[in-house]
């Protein structure tokens, strides 16, 4: 299982670790009659886990970039993504109007200190 | 009572769900999150057609995401896996609180697998909200439809940032590329409204950089599992102490 995915053919990567353990939880909520409710243990935990590895994600992105985003100064990247932040607390909590200052001042960081 | 409304065929309630789907504010931030998803498809050296076939048998950005980054950045089978499947349970209370709204008494097992497969965040929050003013025998065809919009909206955007950053200058391809940390960021945020969901949001925004610094082997499983728990004991210690 240490093989780097990229080695096997990728569309059957997607139906083997893409597909099948994401409808997994579909059919589960299909075929259960009553299910857990959405403050049981076990979904609170796989909540919490699976918020935190989504974030790791996300912090991966900005700060270990690849392709074409690696050529924006890494502090360039982070101030954008604090200015996003802070718009959408002053913008009533909108990720539209926080995606859209983080985006421009990415552009602009990026063109003023390459 | 409200008059629930009711249509002349099936074909007309999937079509108005199409057009519910269309004319949403989801649809904005679902072209957003799949011009991201295509740039970042095209980084990772991945075909446009790919992204389209996981967006239909997928369905689940966050789960997109893992995978498209994992194959552009060498991660392994395992942590796509178990990060796709966690990430993938808030989709089973989803579905159990969804299909009660769905079935009328002619309702048949099989016509209740396509709105179990379309069930994503945008879908549900939607049928939630507008399901209950349709008549019950047009219910599965107004979802059907409804998540039809949104899913076709998804596929064609991919394809757009797929071509957008194959053809852009280097600066605004980069800006193409920020996109989906950038959304993900933002609407991550808005949806933890439990601080037991902020815990795990900021310790995954540390531990996953800094595992990934140190080059822990399966550094995103570890962030995962470690600050998920450390969130789910504060939980717990809270729930005890009051």
């Amino acid at each position: 299982m240490k093989e780097a995915i990229v080695d096997l053919g990728p569309y059957f990567v997607l139906i083997l670790v893409g597909f099948l353990p994401n409808e997994v939880w579909r059919l589960v909520g299909l075929v259960t009659a009553r299910g857990l409710s959405e403050d049981s243990e076990l979904v609170v935990w796989s909540r919490t886990v699976a918020t935190a590895l989504l974030a790791g994600v996300i912090a991966k992105l900005i700060l270990f970039s690849s392709g074409e985003l690696a050529g924006v100064a890494l502090p360039v990247r982070i101030g954008a993504a604090a200015f996003a932040f802070l718009i959408f607390l002053a913008v009533k909590r909108s990720v539209f109007a926080g995606v859209l200052a983080g985006e421009a001042a990415l552009l602009l960081g990026a063109y003023f200190f390459p | 009572m409200a008059t629930l409304e009711t249509f002349p065929s099936s074909a007309a309630a999937y079509f108005a769900g199409v057009k519910s789907a269309l004319t949403s504010v989801y649809v904005i931030v679902l072209m957003g999150t799949y011009i991201g998803l295509g740039a970042l498809t095209h980084d990772a050296g991945l075909s446009p057609f790919w992204l389209t076939t996981s967006t239909v048998l997928v369905w689940a950005a966050p789960a997109q995401l893992l995978m498209i980054s994992a194959i552009g950045t060498g991660g392994t089978m395992v942590e796509v896996a178990l990060g796709v499947t966690l990430s993938a349970m808030r989709l089973f209370p989803m579905v159990v609180a969804l299909l009660p709204v769905l079935r009328g008494p002619a309702t048949r097992l099989r016509d209740l697998l396509l709105p179990t497969h379309f069930t994503a965040i945008s879908m549900w929050v939607e049928s939630l909200r507008l399901l209950p003013l349709v008549a019950r025998e047009h219910r599965v065809a107004f979802c059907n439809g409804l998540s039809s919009g949104y899913m076709g909206t998804a596929a064609v955007f991919g394809f757009v940032g797929y071509y957008l950053a194959a053809g852009l200058p280097p600066l605004l391809a980069s800006v193409l590329l920020f996109l989906t940390p950038m959304s993900f960021f933002l609407s991550t945020i808005k949806g933890a409204r439990l601080a037991v969901d902020k815990i795990a949001l900021v310790l995954g925004l540390v531990l996953g950089p800094l595992l990934a610094y140190w080059q822990v082997q399966l550094d995103l499983m570890w962030t995962g599992v470690i600050g998920g728990t450390i969130a789910y004991a504060f939980y717990r210690i809270r729930a005890v102490a009051s």
